[in-house]
């Protein structure tokens, strides 16, 4: 409906203007200052179009990236506005400090424990979806739930399933004859438990993006794998994967980016955490988004200067093992 | 004739295009098997929510049963009145609520806006440095702009907004990633005779984009105004440094719930958790063809 009345509502004004333009002859004068208008909308307009974005993105987004740069040169604290130049001692400082270290460690294992299982199954979910199924869009929407609920739900649900005493995990593996685990407690439990969480939330949605991916590889030639005599599997395994490399490059780095920056889920591991962010009482599971809010908002030091020296090492390490991740998957599509 | 032009985006709407694609040949038809695999996966997906349901239906001493009680039981209510009461939980849930529906809308209003007519420009104009600018909204996607946070902390103190929901507006009026979807779908959606047409005609471009773009993006608008309005409904990080528990959203809120007791209040903790992901579940239900048609278009074009 709305289609035509947009049609009647241009057409009623194109004759109004168009008038306008008939009058605009008789008189040269008004003509020229219209055309003159009209290069400086042609000239100016799209740069106010696209002006928004760079301005928003400039003050708040730019401009804070550029000034961490400055402030973690700085021993600058909330309390303490006036900070005194101190060169790279924040970045020395951090690089023989044993909590940061161990938060790297932290969120590289997590990030590697969620991240592989679920791109390897959103492979197989994908794959298994691109057949003819019934009640495919509803099937397409239970996998994607996962994706609407919040990162702080997801948190606090899993937390409630991973506890020691009452959860429902340990009641499982009890049926298996394993004993109670302390998932919050351990570090290596820390991990896969909070990798589950990371899992359950991103796999469909990766699932998704496989799927668009495979619905645009030419027939043909899975035609020409069939003449040969390639099952399934097989074509899955020599046609699809090969296929879908640019796709899969893009979801790791996309989950690379998105898990290193972790810091609801295990923030939220101990409910009552007192906005400490220490990730557990042993550190176990402090990730390093986390030990950055803990020096800037979670202690009594507010330490500005020297969390954003360690926003700056976060955003060093993302490059870093981008390009990393980048280089390995090309090396191994050349070595084919 | 401009009718028809006007029609074409509508029938190529991005879910239908997906949702009615026909099976391909490479693709066989599902066996059992199939079906039981994926009835696994959906059950994996959905049993979480359906137990924070669980958990939020019974009190505390439910909680430690022993086999664990998988059904619904009858204190969701009572939950639900300690919740709203001020003197059970530290923070006004019912102003958290609030607040999270303001933040939302008018991220998404500005969002949706902002992008389109961006979009628009980088679509449909002619302009010198065009392909750089272009370039470097799509560079700013790559940038995690969240570790910035200390900057931002200290812009908002100047700015005197702490504590105000200006503060987690603002910074997310505009989209790198809306920007880019919009201009690839006015790109393929309008074409450009019709522009010109309605140039010629002494239309400036400002009407231009608000008589023929504005009502042609109306679809993928849907899709993106849906994803931001999901996006800033969850967002945690930065509401919980600049808001904290003073004007909390309702993430922030339910974190401040968490946090009550020295042992967690499981029931009430999760009855906050249901009850935040009621309105999103509620959407994702009536629009979730619209959702997953947006992100598959939003991955192949990306």
């Amino acid at each position: 409906m709305w289609t035509v009345r947009g049609t009647v509502e241009l057409n009623s004004q194109a004759s109004e203007v168009g008038s306008g333009g008939a009058a605009a002859v008789a008189l040269p004068a008004r003509s020229r200052l219209r055309t003159r208008l009209r290069r400086l909308d042609s000239k100016v307009s799209p740069y106010a179009y696209i002006f928004p974005f760079f301005a928003v993105f400039g003050v708040f987004g730019v401009f804070p990236l550029g000034y961490t740069a400055w402030v973690s040169l700085t021993d600058r604290t909330l309390l303490n506005p006036v900070s005194h130049w101190v060169a790279l001692d924040n970045y020395t400082e951090l690089l023989h400090d044993s909590y940061f270290w161990n938060a790297v460690e932290n969120t590289i294992a997590i990030g590697l424990i969620s991240m592989v299982p679920q791109l390897a199954l959103a492979l197989v979910i994908a794959h298994v979806l691109n057949t003819k199924l019934h009640a495919r869009t509803l099937f397409r929407m239970g996998i994607l739930l996962p994706q609407v609920t919040s990162l702080v739900a997801v948190g606090l649900i899993f937390a409630q399933l991973f506890s020691a005493d009452y959860g429902l995990v340990n009641y499982v593996l009890n049926q298996f004859g394993i004993s109670n685990v302390d998932w919050e407690a351990g570090r290596l439990s820390s991990w896969v438990a909070l990798s589950v969480m990371v899992m359950w939330r991103w796999t469909g949605y990766n699932a998704l993006i496989y799927l668009a991916a495979m619905q645009a590889i030419p027939d043909d030639l899975y035609e020409a794998a069939a003449v040969d005599g390639a099952r399934r599997w097989r074509q899955f395994f020599h046609i699809t994967i090969p296929m879908l490399r640019p796709t899969i490059i893009f979801t790791v780095i996309v989950s690379t980016i998105g898990s290193l920056q972790l810091f609801t889920e295990p923030y939220l591991f101990q409910p009552n955490n007192r906005g400490l962010a220490t990730g557990g009482s042993g550190r176990q599971y402090q990730t390093v988004t986390m030990y950055l809010y803990e020096n800037a908002f979670g202690s009594s030091q507010f330490r500005f200067g020297y969390a954003a020296a360690i926003a700056w090492c976060l955003v060093l390490l993302i490059a870093v093992i981008s390009i990393f991740n980048f280089l390995v998957i090309r090396r191994i599509r050349s070595a084919e | 004739m401009a009718v028809d032009t006007y029609r074409a985006p509508n029938r190529l709407a991005l879910p239908r295009r997906w949702g009615r694609r026909p099976a391909s040949r490479r693709s066989g038809r599902a066996g059992p098997g199939t079906y039981a695999f994926l009835l696994v996966v959906i059950a994996g997906s959905i049993f979480p929510l359906y137990w924070s349901f669980v958990v939020a239906s019974h009190d505390n001493s439910a909680i430690g049963a022993y086999p664990p009680v998988l059904t619904p039981g009858g204190h969701f209510w009572s939950n639900l009145h300690r919740l709203f009461s001020t003197d059970v939980v530290s923070v006004d849930f019912w102003a958290a609520l609030i607040n999270s529906a303001i933040v939302a809308g008018a991220v998404t209003a500005g969002v949706v806006f902002f992008s389109a007519l961006a979009g628009f420009a980088f679509a449909k104009l002619k302009f010198r440095g065009q392909k750089w600018l272009l370039l470097a909204v799509i560079a700013t996607m790559i940038i995690p702009v969240q570790l910035g946070v200390i900057p931002l902390y200290i812009e908002m103190i100047h700015f005197g907004w702490l504590f105000d929901l200006k503060a987690v507006i603002f910074p997310y009026v505009v989209s790198a990633f809306g920007v880019f979807l919009m201009r690839q779908y006015i790109v393929g959606a309008v074409s450009n005779e019709l522009i010109d047409a309605a140039r010629v005609d002494g239309c400036h471009t400002l009407r231009v984009f608000w008589h023929v773009i504005l009502p042609a993006v109306r679809p993928v608008a849907a899709v993106l105004g849906l994803l931001t309005f999901m996006e800033t409904w969850n967002n945690f990080f930065w509401p919980l440094i600049v808001l904290g528990q003073r004007n909390p959203t309702v993430q922030v809120a339910i974190s401040a719930v968490a946090g009550t007791n020295y042992i967690p209040d499981y029931p009430l903790i999760l009855t906050a958790t249901f009850i935040s992901i009621l309105p999103l579940l509620f959407v994702f239900l009536v629009l979730g063809r619209q959702i997953i048609g947006g992100i598959m278009q939003g991955a192949v074009k990306g």
